[in-house]
């Protein structure tokens, strides 16, 4: 127990320090490698909980697909760090109602849950089913496909209408590009590739 | 014949081709590299190596200073200074070559009325300092000496075509 | 006092025994893959490969290894140094770490369970996640190096790797569909009389060009194309750091293999139900197998010349991505029409 406790609290830290680091980082190559760096430790406090599957889908997804794309395109802007704090007076106030609301919000939130505040009780929570007969993916599966699968299922719905969108919004028709049809040169035989001629000499073509 | 081509295509089958030949080559050719050092390839007679300035089988040496190969020297990597000796004979005081200069082309083989300077059949005079490889008449004479044999062979070799 | 008995007896029962009892045979197989690929290429090219250090060449690995060690570590000028130093270690562990969970054998006198150092329930997952990490290692390279070479290096292999996921994504869904379990351990087990290799053939394929792909080895090496960008990603690297690369690279080669092993070669089981091939212990088919897929990395390297890049893409995403996808719908509707689904 003692080494959970000791993970969690190594975890904690890790994802603290890393997403304090993604903000004030000076280099902002540095800044998604934290953020990474956060994503990565989260995982490993959803191990911590015992949610693996949530772990390892978090790790594929955001830091396998989606913070390499971050990294991407963060690596090749070059952003400038002074050039991005010219606007910083002008944007300071919206940017901090919008923390200061979402600071209200948590504390609420959290505040609910430990000064006994009521919370959404309408909705109650699924028994959780014992480890040992249902791993957590199971469980998730179980849950996802039966309550919440037209939710599911519409999640999966806009994301595929915003692919389609992204697709069509960047996909652009140039005329004069040549294209190579790799089954059309692959499928050429040596007859309709080469043609023999009998040359005279003297005579030319 | 589209439909063989595309059964072909299908099973990837230019693919094992390609990978069977790679096989064949892996078990079933003969090696073509020697083992270097322990074993070295034929050398032709002609083969442009270290440089070496012969003797006659009396012991005299055969260089008479006539500075012919100095002055063809494309890269003139070749110094000679000559005086009579004791004798009256013209003889070189100095010969030396910069084989770090020198591009191995022959020529002063080739103007070399008497065959004094050859270009013997050795090829591993790597050295560990450049200065070893500035070449003066000791060394080219001790190479004479040494490589004496092979040269004879080779110009003997050789001589039906000039 | 009990414990090191206990170790000694059950050194997979310990974790660091077990860990211990996993790397040392990995290091000591990838030092010696570094040995294979020299000699199988030289083979197929009519030439000796290196034989002269040790019995047959035997000593080559650890030459190599001495001489890198004593090499100087440059860190260029301009670079980003604590990614630049962080990038190979990242790189090497992340190889090493994707180790934990395969499975190398079953049972035996010293084991009751899979031979594995962390039996866990979503292994193949855990697979997935550590080998979807592994770009970092060469972004983090590429882009601390500072230099536009190992930039352009980098850039292609994450878009590389990134792209090839996704089908592998697709095919190990395929796989787990049919096993109904994301333990490597139970994947294995599924396949006991019949390899996955038989009835998802055209998977196999399509996953091991993936893993080449996923590898960065020819003829998908456009990272480190050596004729156009020179080394790619790790050329401003030297010394250890160096080494690390190379190791990681090759533990990755026998880890891919070895994945590929517990998917689709039946993981430690013997190929026949026979007796005097079952008396042979699972963790000899096991490695077995995964030189016998690594020898095929070999091998299609001396034969087949480097995807250009545009060729590559087109590969990953339009022919492996309907390919997959199609397939995971085609295993998921047989399994369902002839009732086959597991745990059902």
């Amino acid at each position: 127990m003692a080494i959970a406790a000791l993970s969690f609290y190594v975890f904690a830290f890790i994802t603290l320090f890393a997403a304090v680091n993604v903000i004030f980082a000076r280099n902002p190559v540095h800044s998604v490698l934290f953020l990474i760096l956060s994503f990565f430790s989260s995982a490993g406090l959803f191990v911590l909980m015992g949610a693996e599957f949530l772990a390892m889908v978090l790790v594929i997804v955001y830091v396998g697909a989606v913070a390499v794309l971050f990294l991407f395109v963060v690596m090749m802007l070059d952003v400038e760090a002074v050039a991005s704090r010219k606007g910083l007076a002008r944007y300071a106030s919206v940017g901090g109602l919008v923390g200061g609301l979402l600071l209200v919000e948590l504390v609420l939130i959290v505040g609910g849950r430990v000064g006994g505040l009521p919370t959404n009780t309408a909705a109650p929570a699924l028994p959780i089913p014992d480890m040992a007969v249902r791993t957590n993916t199971q469980a998730l599966g179980d849950v996802l496909y039966t309550d919440y699968v037209v939710l599911f299922q519409t999640a999966g719905m806009i994301l595929l209408v915003a692919m389609v969108g992204a697709i069509v919004l960047t996909l652009r028709k140039r005329s004069g590009v040549k294209r190579q049809n790799i089954q059309k040169q692959t499928l050429r035989t040596i007859d309709e590739a080469v043609e023999l001629k009998k040359v005279e000499p003297g005579s030319g073509l | 014949m589209s439909t063989a081509r595309a059964i072909s295509q299908i099973f990837l089958w230019e693919l094992v081709k390609g990978l069977g030949l790679t096989l064949k080559y892996m078990f079933f050719k003969k090696r073509v590299t020697i083992n270097y050092p322990y074993e070295k390839g034929a050398l032709s007679p002609r083969f442009r190596g270290e440089h070496a300035l012969r003797r006659y089988p009396t012991g005299e040496e055969r260089c008479i200073a006539c500075k012919l190969c100095e002055a063809i020297c494309p890269a003139q990597a070749i110094t000679i200074e000559a005086e009579p000796r004791e004798d009256g004979q013209r003889r070189t005081t100095r010969y030396d070559i910069d084989m770090t200069k020198c591009i191995y082309c022959g020529f002063c083989q080739e103007a070399c009325p008497v065959d004094a300077i050859v270009q013997g059949p050795n090829f591993e005079f790597a050295t560990e300092t450049r200065e070893e490889l500035y070449y003066n008449k000791d060394k080219l004479l001790a190479n004479g000496d040494r490589w004496e044999t092979e040269i004879a062979q080779n110009i003997a070799l050789d001589a039906a075509y000039r | 006092m009990v414990d090191i008995v206990k170790f000694l007896i059950n050194p997979f029962g310990t974790m660091l025994g077990g860990i211990l009892m996993l790397l040392v045979p990995i290091l000591i197989g990838v030092a010696y893959y570094t040995y294979a690929e020299r000699r199988v290429i030289a083979a197929a090219q009519l030439r000796k490969g290196p034989n002269v250090v040790g019995p047959f060449g035997l000593l080559q690995p650890f030459a190599d290894a001495v001489k890198l060690l004593f090499k100087e570590t440059i860190v260029p000028s301009g670079s980003s140094r604590l990614v630049f130093i962080l990038a190979p270690m990242l790189t090497f562990v992340l190889a090493m770490v994707a180790w934990a969970v395969i499975p190398v054998g079953e049972g035996g006198w010293f084991a009751e369970g899979p031979w594995v150092i962390a039996d866990i329930n979503v292994g193949v997952l855990y697979l997935f996640a550590i080998s979807s990490m592994g770009v970092y290692g060469i972004i983090m390279a590429g882009w601390a190096s500072n230099s536009k070479y190992p930039f352009i290096g980098a850039l292609r292999s994450a878009a590389q790797m990134v792209s090839y996921e996704v089908s592998m994504g697709l095919i190990i869904v395929s796989i787990i569909v049919c096993v109904g379990s994301f333990n490597l351990a139970d994947v294995v087990r599924a396949q006991q009389g019949l390899w996955y290799i038989i009835p998802h053939f055209p998977l196999f394929i399509v996953f091991f060009i993936s893993i080449l792909a996923e590898t960065n080895r020819a003829p998908f090496d456009l990272p480190e194309g050596e004729s156009e960008i020179v080394a790619g990603f790790f050329l401003e690297y030297s010394s250890m750091s160096f080494a690390l690369f190379f190791l990681g690279e090759y533990a990755n080669m026998l880890l891919m293999c070895a994945i590929t092993t517990v998917l689709f070669l039946g993981g430690w089981y013997a190929p026949f139900d026979v007796a005097w091939l079952t008396w042979i212990p699972g963790v000899v088919w096991f490695v077995l197998k995964v030189c016998v897929l690594a020898f095929v990395f070999l091998w299609v390297r001396a034969t087949v010349p480097r995807y250009r890049y545009d060729q590559l893409m087109r590969l990953g995403w339009k022919i492996f991505l309907p390919f997959t996808l199609f397939w995971v719908i085609a295993t998921a509707g047989v399994l369902v029409a002839f009732g086959w689904l597991p745990n059902a």
